[in-house]
Parts: C-alpha cells; structure tokens; sequence
C-alpha cells in the first residue's frame, strides 16, 4: 500500500494526524510506504486536487473525498468526525475504514 | 509587530456584518478580541465554545476576520454577513480588511485569542484551551485569565500558544 499525506505548511495539522495515520497502520498490521508532499502554490494545489491540509491518499486515492464545490488551494482542510464536529484531522475510525479497505 | 503582555492594545475601529464601528478596546471594559475566520477548522472547532464564554461573562466580545478574501472567498465581507444571518451570532463579526488590526496585535492564526483589560493592556493572549477537538475543555484557558481578571488576581497563564490556520496575509 502507497499512501501520500499531502500538507501545507501554514496549518499545523498534519503532524497529528500522520501520528494517528502510523498509530493505525501498526494497530492493522498493514505494511505502507508513507510519503510527505509539501503544496507549496496553489497551482501545485490545483494540480495535485489538493482540498487541504492534510489530504490524504491511498493508492493514488482520496479516501475521505472532500465535499463538492471544494476548491483546491493552500488552506487548512475541514473534516466531520463521525459526531457531527469539525476537525482539523480525519476521524480516527475513518481512517481506519480506509486502510482496512487498502489492505 | 506583536503585543506584549501588558502592552497597550491600538485602538482600531472596524465594522461589523451591519456596518457599525467597533473600537477594538473601551475604557473601563474587559474586551476578548478573538481573530477568527470563516473557513478555518481550528476557528470553527472552537466557535461554540467561544461563543459559551461571551454568553457566560460580563464582558466585550469582538470576532474579527482578516483574512484576505481575495484568495479566500470563503472569507469575504457578503460570506462574514451571511454566516452571522445563518448561525445568529451573538457577538459582532468585524472585518479587518487592511489587516491594519491583526498586524497591529501581531495576530498569527485563527482563532488567536486577546484578552484587553479596561484600560486596554493586553492581560492575555493565545489559545482557548488545550485541544480544538475536545469540547470538554470549554475554552478553560480564556475562562482561567477572565475568572483572574473579575478577581483582580493576577492571571496564571497569561500566554499559550495559538494555534490554528495561518491569518492569510494579502
């Protein structure tokens, strides 16, 4: 399994969300190459359809797509855990969903 | 440039979403200026809680938004005013759109949390709690530095740090 975590330095997140992200993969017994990539412009945004810091991608896919009318640029990326609140970071357990899937 | 603990604050006016002028801090009143933003996870995260604290206090309470809405939109003056109609805010929403304020504050992410004594002396500055993920925190660092302030204690933590999205500079 490849997966990419695409971040943008100007939101803090992506630290937490990697350590969550190796947290799972060891929890799954799942073998992956993680890859760091730095969006530096929003054209690299656009062309990487980056929704926000931090994406993720598993296999070439975004797992947890984000919502429709998004625009790809250098912002920080809103997610829903599975209450209903917003988070800097994927909910736990649908990153877990996602990897499972990947395995 | 960035305020100091105890440094006097400058006394910006900005409109808010109906156009009325706000003076960033008045004579005699506690105020919380709270930069913030429309599209930011960290500044909606802790929203709620924010919004908590100006319902529980006797105190001034500004949102301001600086960030550059040319490249955000989704931070535009029309976006501000339509979230407030939306959501019923409470407190005012202020636009500062030559991000004179938020420079003058030294302002770093949203939400950056300035707490201004009545004489306008910044008496607290940083976060609202620990986690933008755990409500159970109910902003306890804000609550903390204006708990000490109606006391007039000194205030046991008077700088965090903020954390958020980046204020997006023009």
């Amino acid at each position: 399994m490849k997966i990419e975590l695409l971040w943008w330095e100007g939101c803090p997140s992506h630290p937490e969300a990697l350590e969550e992200l190796e947290r799972i993969l060891e929890e799954e017994g799942a073998r992956a190459d993680v890859e760091l990539v730095e969006i530096e412009t929003d054209e690299q945004a656009r062309a990487e359809r980056f929704a926000g810091s931090p994406t993720l991608r598993i296999d070439g896919e975004d797992p947890l797509p984000a919502g429709e009318g998004e625009p790809y640029s250098l912002t920080c990326r809103i997610y829903r855990l599975r209450d209903g609140r917003v988070s800097a970071t994927p909910d736990p357990d649908d990153l877990r969903e996602a990897v499972r899937r990947a395995l | 440039m960035t305020l100091a603990i105890g440094d006097t604050a400058p006394s910006h006016e900005l409109p808010d979403t109906d156009g009325r002028r706000h003076s960033l801090h008045e004579d005699g009143a506690t105020t919380v200026v709270v930069f913030t933003c429309n599209h930011c996870p960290y500044a909606l995260a802790w929203h709620e809680r924010l919004a908590d604290v100006a319902g529980d206090y006797d105190v001034r309470f500004l949102h301001v938004n600086p960030n550059d809405a040319e490249r955000y939109p989704g931070d535009s003056y029309e976006a501000m005013q339509k979230r407030v109609a939306e959501e019923r805010w409470t407190v005012p929403y202020l636009r500062d759109e030559d991000q004179e304020a938020a420079r003058a504050f030294g302002a770093k992410t949203t939400p950056d949390v300035f707490v201004l004594d009545g004489e306008g002396r910044l008496r607290y500055r940083g976060a609202p709690d620990a986690d933008h993920r755990d409500p159970s925190q109910r902003a306890a660092w804000l609550r903390e530095a204006l708990d000490a302030l109606g006391a007039g204690e000194d205030i046991a933590r008077p700088e965090t740090e903020p954390v958020g999205c980046s204020v997006k500079w023009k």
